[in-house]
């Protein structure tokens, strides 16, 4: 399994990052030495074994449907690169 | 008293208790001590005047008596634990500003049990790397030094390990997805235990795989781990993964006494080109705790040899998603952006200047691991394999085995920059034996137990039970008394 540069590309814009055209070649190359390295896996007979969901057998627990928090606006906007009258602010979403 | 920063947690409480000294003297002493070391990098934010605060008040619970174990003692607090009104930015661009407006559980915990925070600490960026490397801080630098090299004291967990083995202050928070707090622990020569995945809470500690991180103590002798873990683990109903189970004292189970216990050596822990100078200090460890009365067995831990390249599809895939937080609208940095640019050029721009390299290759693998096509063939073969990972080490310990001892880590420190042009992978294989032991949710320490022919401490890994911490903490307490190891950096900074 080999990498592309326009598999590169695309994983990149996926993960919403972006990576110059130059960068690119590098790149894939780093993600076939990484994939190399993980593909030892393919070597482990998992038939029959359930992946693995939760390291310690536990059952969610369970609580009242009640509100226990909220109306905290002030402090979930200190940190916003970007807040005005009272919401987050982004460029234009919809024309 | 002089040189109070030196002292143990052990040591300054029965100080503290017995009026001898007071949570400001040893304070001070740790501040003045943190004020001379910027040459380490540990400590990246410093909350001296905080400090003093929380040891003004330390003195006045400690005076009104009744206080307890950790009142007063100075932390160092790694910066991936969100702290309310101080810096926490998980050594990383994107989170540069970022004050949270809630603190952590775990230190929480610690400030509730009277501890003073004299500090954040440095760390790989979202603790990602081994060596301290990719932090926007720049680097920790390890207080051991043997030649004109500045070593690494290893990482995630760097500035951790550096400010406790340099004496900046008494104990620190660490932080363990695939090796962090054992593996710096062993470079700096420290004790450093990751609990049960579940013991502490992950409540507000900025998340990178999570179902690997746990948090823990890193400290100066396993006594200290104990007393300073039991601060730390609790259950919390913020967070659904902790577990809700009584803590014991595990300071009152250590008692050196491990005659009758079963402690495995794992032969696929025998890797090739293993130094030869780790390799004897393995051997010799069985022999310490052989001679304390335990009885030393081989055993299998057949898929050992897969425990990396899971690690490096599931860590990535967990990333890739907790990461996607960063986007430049909540918190943290945003990107300048040009006319014309939208919500997309948004979240790539601020992305591709938040997070550095290794952050961005491994946000990238994870989402190429997760992506439609692949996900059968990388993630579910990575959880199945992990399955088997775990069902190792239950076979084990169904046979009777009550700890595992393996090295802690390949090599001793190594310098800062040796590695920059290797393949990430090289420096992936220092975890190669403290992996396996997040992927099964175990309980591992590391415990220094010698020094190489340079002069670089050496440590030894022991595993253990699932929630038997307070067994795990009195083994590593023998091989402690054992190893006799007292061994102490030279002040160069």
């Amino acid at each position: 399994m080999s990498i592309t540069t326009e598999t590169a590309a695309k994983v990149a814009k996926l993960a919403r990052i972006r990576v110059e055209d130059d960068a690119l070649p590098a790149l894939a190359q780093e993600f076939n030495n990484i994939l190399g390295f993980i593909e030892q896996l393919n070597e482990v007979d998992v038939e029959g074994v359930e992946p693995m969901t939760s390291v310690t057998p536990q059952r969610l627990k369970r609580r009242v449907d009640d509100v226990t928090d909220g109306s905290q606006q002030d402090k979930v906007l200190k940190n916003a690169p970007d807040a005005r009258e009272g919401f987050f602010a982004v460029p234009k979403v919809v024309e | 008293m002089s040189d109070l920063n030196k002292l143990t947690i052990a040591e300054a409480r029965d100080h503290l208790r017995a009026k001898e000294i007071t949570a400001q003297e040893l304070t001070q002493s740790c501040l003045s001590a943190i004020d001379g070391a910027d040459a380490l990098g540990a400590f990246v934010h410093k909350t001296h005047d905080l400090a003093m605060t929380q040891a003004q008040a330390a003195d006045d619970r400690l005076a009104a008596g009744d206080a307890p174990d950790m009142c007063g003692i100075p932390l160092g607090i790694k910066d991936l634990f969100c702290t309310k009104g101080v810096d926490s930015q998980a050594a990383s661009r994107i989170l540069q500003g970022f004050k949270p407006e809630y603190e952590s559980t775990v230190s929480q915990k610690l400030l509730d049990a009277g501890t003073i925070m004299l500090g954040k600490l440095n760390m790989d960026e979202f603790a990602m790397g081994s060596s301290n490397e990719t932090s926007v801080y720049g680097n920790a630098v390890n207080p051991w030094k043997v030649d004109d090299r500045a070593l690494t004291p290893g990482g995630s967990s760097g500035g951790s390990a550096s400010a406790v083995a340099a004496d900046l202050c008494l104990a620190a928070t660490g932080t363990d997805t695939g090796g962090s707090i054992r593996q710096p622990a062993a470079f700096t020569g420290i004790v450093g235990i990751k609990p049960t995945y579940g013991r502490c809470s992950r409540w507000g500690v900025v998340a990178f795989a999570s179902s690997l991180d746990q948090a823990g103590p890193m400290t100066k002798t396993v006594r200290d781990s104990a007393i300073m873990l039991e601060a730390m683990c609790g259950h919390d109903p913020k967070d659904s993964t902790s577990a809700d189970l009584p803590v014991p004292n595990f300071e009152a189970m250590l008692t050196g006494d491990i005659r009758g216990k079963k402690i495995g050596i794992p032969k696929e822990y025998r890797m090739d080109a293993m130094p030869a100078e780790i390799e004897a200090l393995w051997s010799q460890g069985a022999d310490m705790l052989r001679d304390a009365g335990a009885e030393i067995v081989d055993i299998s831990l057949p898929h050992t040899k897969y425990a990396l390249p899971a690690y490096y599809v599931i860590a990535p895939a967990e990333a890739s998603s907790n990461l996607a937080r960063y986007d430049g609208v909540r918190f943290g940095h945003r990107a300048s952006l040009a006319a014309g640019d939208g919500i997309t050029e948004m979240y790539e721009k601020t992305r591709a200047e938040g997070f550095g390299p290794e952050v961005q290759r491994r946000i990238m693998i994870g989402t190429y691991v997760l992506s439609a096509g692949f996900y059968d063939a990388y993630y579910n073969r990575a959880r199945r394999v992990r399955t088997l990972i775990k069902k190792d080490f239950e076979d084990v310990f169904a046979n009777g085995v009550d700890a595992i001892l393996t090295p802690a880590t390949p090599s001793a420190a190594f310098g800062l920059g040796e590695m920059t042009d290797a393949d990430p992978v090289q420096m992936y294989l220092n975890d190669v034996f403290t992996v396996t032991v997040n992927l099964a949710g175990l309980p591992g320490i590391s415990v220094p137990t010698g020094l190489d022919s340079a002069g670089l401490p050496l440590g030894l890994q022991l595993i253990g039970r699932p929630w038997e911490e307070g067994d795990l903490l009195n083994t590593a307490y023998a091989l402690e008394q054992a190893a006799g190891f007292v061994a102490k950096p030279q002040k160069w900074w």
